[in-house]
């Protein structure tokens, strides 16, 4: 397919030219080349850069700290109620706020990778790759099975987690093996993909509004049409402000589920 | 023969191409209509029960992950076939 826009593009006119998907998603390394473990790309800068941003907010939000928040303290004190009453509370309860911190740095490491997506000049969601991603989800999935073998004991978690209670005996094999697979199989598979997918879907949606606009206004075939992507594409951008937000959310949130359903067991 | 094969090489790019194409709209469907019920339910809720509206929204969210989680394995699939 790409060979065929490719070879329209090489006629006179009218071909629309789709970079080619690698040139969308792989950065090459622009610092510490060669060395296995310090090179950087554009990637790695944006996992440093959404490492240490939430660091600089709150360390700032702690050295001004007031008792009537201003400035940065707002965003850090609502953010961190918001984790608190939004993700925590609604799936743990009171005694989920240990793991408060592990949620809140999971929180804002997702959305600062992702809402690079739709910074100027940036404009790359580091989580459309499938690293870190594929990295958090195995991370959730340790601390979560370690909370139940913690709480509950190894063996007891064990039963717990794969036979549901109150299931008929002859049922019993099937469902004990949906239910291991779905929880210690599906469960970091489909959480690792959600974000990537998202992230990527996000990505290749506004590349493509831009490579449209780009050609229409270039080539300047029909006045007309030059405003209908555009203000598509301006769409797109507020509307993946929101991906971005909510899939940092909902991975959270995923993750405090998980983690509640470790360490409360169904009856 | 090699020209045979040429082509054969071809048809099976675009049959590729068809397949994936083919894949991502089917694993569209269910997704689709499960996140419409799944969204149609909480603003019933939510409308019969103001009150309670904050946890119908998170328990809505919840759903939608779950439920969208079979289209996002579809686009994936797509990519797949049509970059890898």
């Amino acid at each position: 397919m790409n060979q065929l826009l490719a070879a329209g593009d090489g006629g006179s006119s009218g071909g629309l030219h789709f970079p080619a998907i690698e040139s969308l998603l792989e950065w090459p390394g622009f610092l510490f080349e060669g060395n296995t473990f310090l090179e950087l790309n554009k990637v790695g800068v944006i996992y440093l850069f959404a490492m240490a941003a939430p660091l600089v907010i709150f360390t700032l939000a702690i050295r001004k700290s007031a008792l009537v928040p201003r400035g940065v303290q707002t965003v850090a004190e609502s953010s961190v109620d918001f984790v608190r009453e939004n993700i925590v509370m609604q799936t743990m309860g009171p005694d989920g706020m240990k793991f408060m911190p592990f949620l809140l740095s999971l929180f804002f490491f997702i959305f600062f990778a992702n809402i690079t997506e739709v910074i100027p000049f940036i404009q790359f969601p580091a989580n459309s790759r499938m690293a870190a991603p594929a990295f958090l989800a195995i991370l959730v999935w340790v601390v979560f099975n370690a909370v139940g073998i913690k709480s509950q004991g190894f063996f007891s978690y064990f039963k717990n987690t794969v036979i549901p209670p109150g299931v008929p005996g002859a049922l019993l094999p099937l469902v004990a093996i949906i239910e291991f697979v779905s929880t210690f199989l599906v469960r970091p598979f489909s959480l690792a993909v959600r974000l990537f997918a998202n992230m990527l879907a996000g990505h290749l949606l506004l590349v493509t509004f831009a490579v449209l606009c780009e050609n229409l206004w270039a080539k300047n075939i029909l006045v007309s049409i030059i405003w209908a992507p555009f203000v598509v594409l301006i769409g797109l951008t507020g509307f993946e402000i929101l991906v971005a937000f909510l899939q940092a959310f909902i991975f959270t949130i995923l993750t405090a589920v998980y983690i509640g359903g470790a360490l409360h067991p169904e009856h | 023969m090699i020209d045979l094969l040429a082509a054969a090489d071809e048809a099976l790019d675009g049959l590729k191409a068809v397949g994936a194409g083919l894949g991502y709209g089917l694993a569209a469907i269910g997704p689709g209509v499960g996140i419409g019920l799944v969204v149609g339910n909480a603003i019933t809720a939510m409308a019969r029960q103001p009150e309670s509206a904050g946890m119908v929204r998170t328990t809505m969210f919840l759903g939608i992950a779950f439920t969208e989680a079979l289209a996002l394995i579809g686009f994936v699939v797509f990519i797949l076939l049509n970059f890898a």
